[in-house]
C-alpha cells in the first residue's frame, strides 16, 4: 500500500535541501574573508556562547534541559555552524540536526525553544560582526553577505529536521489508530467479528479489507460479521469497498454477514445504487451471529 | 508446464503451478473434461495456492472449467487464494462467481465431501 503522504513531503524536503546546496556556495568567493570570520568566531567562542546561553536562559528557552546538556549541546552547535562556514559544506549541520530532532520531538521540546535557541545564535553571531566592523561599514557589508546565507542555510536545515521529524511521528500515530479502530475479533471457531467505528475513508477501507483476509486465512474463518453500527455515513466509494471485501473473503472460502445498517446508511446504499444483493443482512449483531452460528451448523455448500 | 494432477480418493487434485501460460490453463480443462469422463471422480479441487497473480483469462477459463465439470456431474471447488490475489482480483472485478471457494486443500475437500453427503460432517 503506499502511503502518499510520507511520498510527498519526502520529496518536498529533499527538494528543498537541494535547493539549498546549490544556492549556498556563492560566499567561498570571498575566501579571506570567510577564513577572517571563522578566525573571529573561534576566537570569541566562550564569549559569544556564554552570551547565547544567557539570553536563551533569559528568555525560557532552556526548559527541560539540564545545566550539563545545556553545555555540551550550545558547545556542539556553535562549533558545528562555525565548521559549515569554513567548510561550505553542510552534511555535518544536517546529521547533527536530525539526531537533534529525533531526540527533541521525542523528549516534547517544542519547536520555539529549537527555533528561538537557533534565531538567538545567529543574532548573536551577527552582532559579534557589527562589534567588529563598526568602523568600516563596506567590510561589515561583505562580511555580512558571507555570514547570511550560511546562518540562513543553517537555520532552514534545522527547521525542516524538526518539520520532517513531526511528520513522520504523525504518521506513525496514524497507522497506529487506524490499526487499533478496526480490530478483527474471533469469537468462536471459524467466526470472526469485525466492529467498524467511525468514518472509513478509502485508505482505512483498504486496511481493513487487508487485515481481514490475514485474519481469515490465520483462523481459517468459514464466517465473518460486518457490523457497521457505528458508521455514520457510507459514500459509493466505501459501499463499493464493502461489496469487493465480501468478494474477496468469498475466495478465501468464507461468508460475509452484513449487520448494524442504519436507516440513514439503507437509503444511501439503495440511493446510489450499490448492489449488495449478494450479501446476507441481519438487522443487529445478535442476529447476525444466530445467522452465523445457522450456517456453520449446516455447513453451506456452493456459492 | 503442464498442471499434475492426482487422484484422492473419490477426488482429483489439480495443483496449478505457478505463471501458468494459457496455454497450460485450456489443457488443464480438457484434461479434467477427459478424466471426468474415464475415471468419473465425485469432484474436484482447483488448488491455486502457489499463484501470485490471477488474471482475467485465468479466471474466465477456471469459471468455464467448473461449469464444464458440473454438466458432466463433477462438482468443483477453488482453494488456495492467496490474500493478495484475492484483493486484485476484486479490484479488478473477478469474482469467479458460481464456483465454490475454500480457503485451502483440506477445507475443499471437506466442502466436496459435505455436499455429496460423505463423511461424518453432518452435511446439510
Amino acid at each position: 500500500m503506499v502511503d502518499r503522504g510520507k511520498a510527498v513531503s519526502d520529496g518536498y524536503a529533499h527538494e528543498t535541501q537541494k535547493r539549498n546546496r546549490r544556492r549556498a556556495c556563492r560566499w567561498r568567493t570571498a575566501p579571506d574573508l570567510t577564513d577572517e570570520l571563522v578566525t573571529h568566531f573561534r576566537e570569541l567562542r566562550e564569549q559569544l556562547r556564554a552570551k547565547w546561553l544567557d539570553m536563551m536562559t533569559a528568555k525560557g528557552l532552556l526548559e527541560g534541559l539540564s545545566p550539563e546538556e545545556a553545555e555540551t549541546e550550545s558547545a556542539t552547535i556553535y562549533d558545528t555552524c562555525v565548521d559549515c562556514l569554513e567548510s561550505g559544506e553542510f552534511a555535518a549541520a544536517e546529521r547533527y540536526a536530525d539526531r537533534m530532532a529525533k531526540r527533541g520531538v521525542l523528549r516534547g521540546i517544542s519547536h520555539d525553544q529549537i527555533m528561538g535557541g537557533m534565531l538567538t545564535l545567529r543574532d548573536v553571531y551577527g552582532r559579534s560582526l557589527f562589534e567588529r566592523y563598526l568602523d568600516d561599514p563596506p567590510r561589515l557589508g561583505d562580511a555580512l553577505d558571507v555570514y547570511e546565507p550560511v546562518a540562513n542555510q543553517i537555520l532552514l536545515i534545522v527547521a525542516l529536521a524538526f518539520i520532517g521529524e513531526r511528520e513522520r511521528l504523525v504518521r506513525e500515530q496514524q497507522e497506529a489508530i487506524r490499526e487499533l479502530s478496526t480490530p478483527v475479533l474471533r469469537v468462536r471457531e471459524r467466526l470472526l467479528i469485525l466492529p467498524i467505528i467511525g468514518m472509513i475513508d478509502w485508505q482505512r477501507a483498504l486496511q481493513i479489507t487487508e487485515q481481514l483476509l490475514r485474519a481469515i486465512r490465520e483462523h481459517r474463518a468459514k464466517v465473518i460479521v460486518i457490523d457497521i453500527a457505528g458508521v455514520p455515513t457510507v459514500d459509493s466509494k466505501v459501499g463499493n469497498h464493502l461489496v469487493q471485501t465480501v468478494d474477496a473473503a468469498r475466495l478465501l472460502g468464507a461468508t460475509a454477514i452484513l449487520t448494524g445498517v442504519s436507516p440513514e446508511i439503507a437509503q444511501t446504499i439503495v440511493t446510489l445504487g450499490i448492489d449488495l444483493s449478494k450479501l446476507t443482512t441481519t438487522g443487529d449483531l445478535q442476529g447476525g451471529i444466530d445467522q452465523a452460528d445457522r450456517l456453520l451448523g449446516y455447513r453451506v455448500v456452493g456459492e | 508446464m503442464p498442471v499434475p494432477i492426482l487422484k484422492q480418493g473419490p477426488f482429483l487434485i489439480a495443483s496449478v503451478q505457478a505463471a501458468p501460460t494459457d496455454i497450460d490453463l485450456l489443457a488443464l480443462r480438457d484434461e479434467l473434461l477427459e478424466r471426468a469422463g474415464r475415471a468419473r471422480p465425485l469432484g474436484v479441487v482447483l488448488d491455486l495456492t502457489v499463484l501470485d497473480v490471477m488474471d482475467s483469462f485465468a479466471t474466465r477459463t477456471l469459471q468455464a472449467t467448473a461449469e464444464m465439470l458440473r454438466l458432466r456431474g463433477v462438482r468443483s471447488v477453488v482453494v488456495g487464494i492467496q490474500p493478495g490475489v484475492a484483493l486484485a482480483m476484486v479490484q479488478l472485478g473477478l469474482t469467479l462467481a458460481h464456483v465454490p471457494t475454500a480457503l485451502n486443500l483440506d477445507e475443499g475437500i471437506e466442502l466436496l465431501e459435505d455436499s455429496l453427503g460423505l463423511g461424518d460432517h453432518g452435511g446439510e
